[in-house]
C-alpha cells in the first residue's frame, strides 16, 4: 500500500514538472502561440503508446517460448496501456489541428500511422474477447501481437512514404519541422514522465491481471472438492 | 527436399479441390465485381477523376475479396478434420502453409487477372501499355495479402464470429499493401506511366517479412 | 516368413498432465506401453481417452509431463509415426479414395508410393470405389480409407480413437479381423472403446481412465471385464 502511494506521488510529481516545462519553460512558437504547447503532450504520448507496445511485443515473444500467463497478463497490459496513450494522440490532433488549420483532422504520417496502430491493437483485444479458453487465447493473441508489431514499422514507413508524395497540413513535431533546443528538452522530459505514468499503470494492471487469475484458480481448487 | 515435395503435392490438392467445386473463385470475382460497379457510383466517371480514384478503389475491392476468399482456407480443414491429418503426415507445418499461400496467391492473381481487362474498360484507363508492370505489382501484392491471409486465417478459425474476425485481423494488418499497390498502381495508370520502385520495394519487403514470420511462428498457429 | 516392414515400438506417458482453461483433462497420467501390446483404454465419455490418444499422436501438446516412443531395433533414425485413426476420418470428401491415399503417401514419404496404395486399397476392400469420392461413401467405407491412410507408412504403432463408431455388425467384424491381422504382426495398438466388444476382445491389456486419471490396468491386478464393464459400476 505505502509503495503504491509512493509511486503514484513520484509520477503525479514528474508529471506536474513536464506540464510546467510545457507552459513555463519551452519558448513562445511565432506561429501558434499557445496552442502549440500541445505539442508535449502530443509527441510524447505517441512515444510512450509506442514503447509500450513494444514490451507487448516482447511478452508476447516470451510467451510463446514460454508459455507462462504472467507473459500474458503482460501482453495484455501494455496493450491496454498503449491504447490509452495512443488514444490520447487521436484526440490531441484534431484539438491542435482546428485552431491552428480550421480542419479536425489532417491526414498527417503521425496521425494517419497512429489511427492504423490503434486499430490493431483494437483489434488485437476483440481476438482476446473471441476466444473463451485462457491458454488458447493467450496463445493466439500473442502470435497476432506479433504480427502487428512487426507490421509496426512497414504501417510507419509506407504511410511516410505515401504522405511525402502528397503532402498535408503537418502537426507540430513532424519530421520536416523544426523544433527549438530548448523545446526538445521539455519533450525528452515529458517523455520521460509519460514513460513514469506508464510504468505505473502497467503495474497496476498488471497486478489486476494476476489477481484475476488467482482468483480462477481458488475457484476452481474449490469446485474440485 | 521434403519440405518442398510435401508443399508440392499438397498444392495439388488445393488446386484439384477448388477446381472441381470452382466456388473460391466464382463468388470472389463476383463480388469484385459487384464492388466495382457500386463505387463507380460515388464518383464522376471523367477520365481524370477515374484516374485519380481508380487504384485505390480497384486494390481496396481486391482487399475486401481477399479478406473474404481467405476465410475458408483453414475452416475447410475442420471439416473431417483434415488438419490433422496433414499435421501428422507432413515433415514441416510451414509445408502447409506455404502450399496454401502459394494456391491462394494464384486465386488472387488469377482473378484479379481476369478482372483487369473489365476494369479498365469501366474505368477508362489504359492498362495495355503497362500490363507487365501491372502483373508484377498485382503478384507482389497478392502474396503479402495471401502470407498475412493465410496465417491470419488459421487465428480466425480458432476464434468465434470467425466471418466478421478474418476481416477485422487481415485489414488493418494489410495497410502497407493497400497504400504501396496504390501508388504504384496510381502511377502506371498515369498520363505518362512510369514505375515508383521504392512502392515495389515497400511490397517485396512486406512479403519477405511476413514470410519469415510465417516460418517461425506457424507452428504455434496449428497447435492444439 | 517374411521380415517386418517395420521395427515394434512402445510409448511411455510421463506424468502428463493437460489443462483446457477450468478443465483438466488428464491428470499426471503415466503409463508404459511395450512394444506389441494391445492396450484398450476404456472410460466414460469426457475421461480423457480422446485427449490421451490425441497426445501420443503429437497432435496435442501437453501442459506438463512428456511422452516419449521407444524402438526395438534402437537405432533411433527413423522417429516414430504412429498412424491414427479418430472419429473423424481425417480425408478429404472432395477427392477420390486413390487420391487421398496417394497425397498422404507423398506427405508422409512412403517409398513407391502408387504401388503402396494400390495394395492398401486391395487390403480394405476398396478396390473398386477407388475412384469414388469419399463424399459418396459410407461411414463403413469411409473407416476404412481412415485405416488404411494410417497404414500408409506402416507404422510400428497404431493408435484408434472409437473405432467401431458408427460402423454396422459387418463393420464391425470386419474392424476386428484387420485389427487382429494387424496386433499378430507385432504391431503396438493403443485404442479407445466404449464397452466390450469383438473389438475388444482383441487387446492384451485393458486400462480404464476416470476424469483424466488410470483408475485401473489389468497389469495391476484388475480385471479385463471389470474395466470394460465400469459403466455399471
Amino acid at each position: 500500500m505505502r509503495k503504491n502511494v509512493l509511486a503514484a506521488a513520484a509520477v503525479f510529481v514528474l508529471l506536474g514538472a513536464a506540464a510546467y516545462g510545457s507552459f513555463f519553460i519551452a519558448p513562445t512558437d511565432a506561429k501558434q502561440g499557445l496552442i502549440y504547447r500541445i505539442l508535449f503532450l502530443h509527441v510524447s504520448s505517441a512515444w510512450t503508446g509506442l514503447t509500450s507496445f513494444f514490451i507487448c511485443f516482447i511478452a508476447n515473444l516470451l510467451y510463446v517460448w514460454r508459455r507462462q500467463p504472467k507473459w500474458d497478463w503482460l501482453g495484455v497490459s501494455a496493450a491496454e496501456i498503449g491504447l490509452a496513450f495512443t488514444s490520447v494522440v487521436l484526440v490531441t490532433g484534431p484539438i491542435w489541428a482546428h485552431p491552428v488549420w480550421g480542419i479536425w483532422w489532417t491526414w498527417s504520417p503521425r496521425l494517419t500511422s497512429t489511427f492504423v496502430l490503434w486499430l490493431l491493437y483494437v483489434v488485437y483485444l476483440v481476438l482476446r474477447t473471441l476466444v473463451e479458453e485462457p491458454d488458447r487465447r493467450a496463445l493466439l493473441s500473442a502470435l497476432f501481437g506479433i504480427f502487428a508489431f512487426i507490421d509496426v514499422p512497414l504501417v510507419f514507413g509506407s504511410i511516410r512514404w505515401w504522405r511525402d508524395q502528397h503532402p498535408q497540413p503537418v502537426v507540430m513535431g513532424e519530421p520536416g519541422s523544426g523544433l527549438d533546443p530548448v523545446m526538445f528538452r521539455v519533450l525528452f522530459f515529458s517523455w520521460f514522465a509519460m514513460l513514469a505514468l506508464m510504468t505505473l499503470l502497467l503495474w497496476q494492471r498488471y497486478r489486476l491481471a494476476a489477481m484475476r487469475s488467482d482468483l480462477d484458480t481458488m475457484q476452481q481448487e474449490m469446485e474440485a472438492r | 527436399m521434403r519440405l518442398f515435395t510435401n508443399c508440392g503435392a499438397l498444392i495439388g490438392k488445393e488446386l484439384r479441390t477448388e477446381y472441381r467445386s470452382r466456388e473460391l473463385l466464382t463468388t470472389t470475382i463476383v463480388f469484385i465485381l459487384i464492388v466495382i460497379v457500386l463505387f463507380s457510383f460515388t464518383f464522376d466517371p471523367t477520365s481524370d477523376e477515374s484516374r485519380r480514384f481508380a487504384p485505390g478503389l480497384l486494390w481496396l475491392a481486391f482487399l475486401f475479396a481477399a479478406s473474404l476468399m481467405l476465410q475458408p482456407c483453414f475452416l475447410r480443414e475442420q471439416h473431417n478434420d483434415t488438419l490433422s491429418a496433414l499435421r501428422l503426415s507432413v515433415s514441416d507445418p510451414f509445408a502447409i502453409f506455404l502450399a496454401k499461400l502459394v494456391a491462394n496467391t494464384l486465386f488472387l492473381l488469377l482473378t484479379e487477372l481476369i478482372l483487369l481487362p473489365l476494369f479498365a474498360i469501366m474505368y477508362n484507363v489504359a492498362v495495355v501499355p503497362v500490363l507487365h508492370w501491372l502483373v508484377l505489382v498485382f503478384f507482389l501484392a497478392s502474396l503479402g495479402i495471401s502470407i498475412a491471409g493465410t496465417a491470419l486465417s488459421a487465428i480466425s478459425a480458432q476464434a468465434r464470429m470467425r466471418e466478421l474476425l478474418l476481416p477485422l485481423l487481415m485489414l488493418p494488418l494489410l495497410t502497407p499493401i493497400l497504400v504501396a499497390s496504390t501508388e504504384v498502381t496510381k502511377s502506371l495508370f498515369d498520363r505518362a506511366p512510369y514505375v515508383q520502385w521504392k512502392g515495389v520495394g515497400f511490397l517485396a519487403v512486406f512479403d519477405l517479412v511476413f514470410l519469415t514470420a510465417l516460418w517461425l511462428f506457424g507452428e504455434y498457429l496449428l497447435e492444439e | 516368413m517374411t521380415p517386418l516392414a517395420f521395427s515394434p515400438a512402445g510409448l511411455r506417458f510421463e506424468n502428463i498432465e493437460k489443462r483446457y482453461g477450468r478443465l483438466l483433462a488428464l491428470r499426471r497420467v503415466s503409463l508404459v506401453i511395450a512394444p506389441g501390446e494391445c492396450v484398450v483404454i476404456a472410460g466414460r465419455n469426457g475421461s480423457g481417452k480422446t485427449t490421451l490418444l490425441r497426445v501420443a499422436a503429437r497432435l496435442v501438446r501437453p501442459s506438463r509431463g512428456a511422452l516419449s516412443f521407444s524402438s526395438v531395433s534402437g537405432d533411433g533414425k527413423e522417429a516414430v509415426r504412429p498412424g491414427f485413426v479418430a472419429h473423424a476420418t481425417m480425408v478429404y470428401d472432395e477427392l477420390t479414395a486413390e487420391e487421398n491415399l496417394l497425397l498422404f503417401a507423398r506427405l508422409l514419404g512412403v517409398v513407391q508410393a502408387q504401388t503402396r496404395v494400390e495394395v492398401l486399397l486391395h487390403e480394405v476392400g476398396l478396390w473398386e470405389r477407388r475412384a469414388s469420392l469419399v463424399r459418396t461413401f459410407s461411414r463403413g467405407m469411409r473407416q476404412r480409407v481412415a485405416i488404411a491412410r494410417a497404414l500408409l507408412h506402416e507404422p510400428a504403432i497404431l493408435l484408434l480413437d472409437e473405432p467401431a463408431t458408427g460402423l454396422d455388425p459387418q463393420g464391425v467384424a470386419w474392424l476386428a479381423e484387420a485389427l487382429r491381422g494387424l496386433r499378430d504382426s507385432g504391431r503396438t495398438i493403443l485404442m479407445s472403446l466404449h464397452g466390450e466388444s469383438e473389438i475388444s476382445s482383441l487387446g492384451t491389456r485393458a486400462v480404464r481412465l476416470d476424469a483424466g486419471s488410470i483408475a485401473a490396468d489389468t497389469r495391476t491386478g484388475a480385471t479385463f471385464r471389470s474395466i470394460l464393464t465400469f459403466a455399471d459400476a
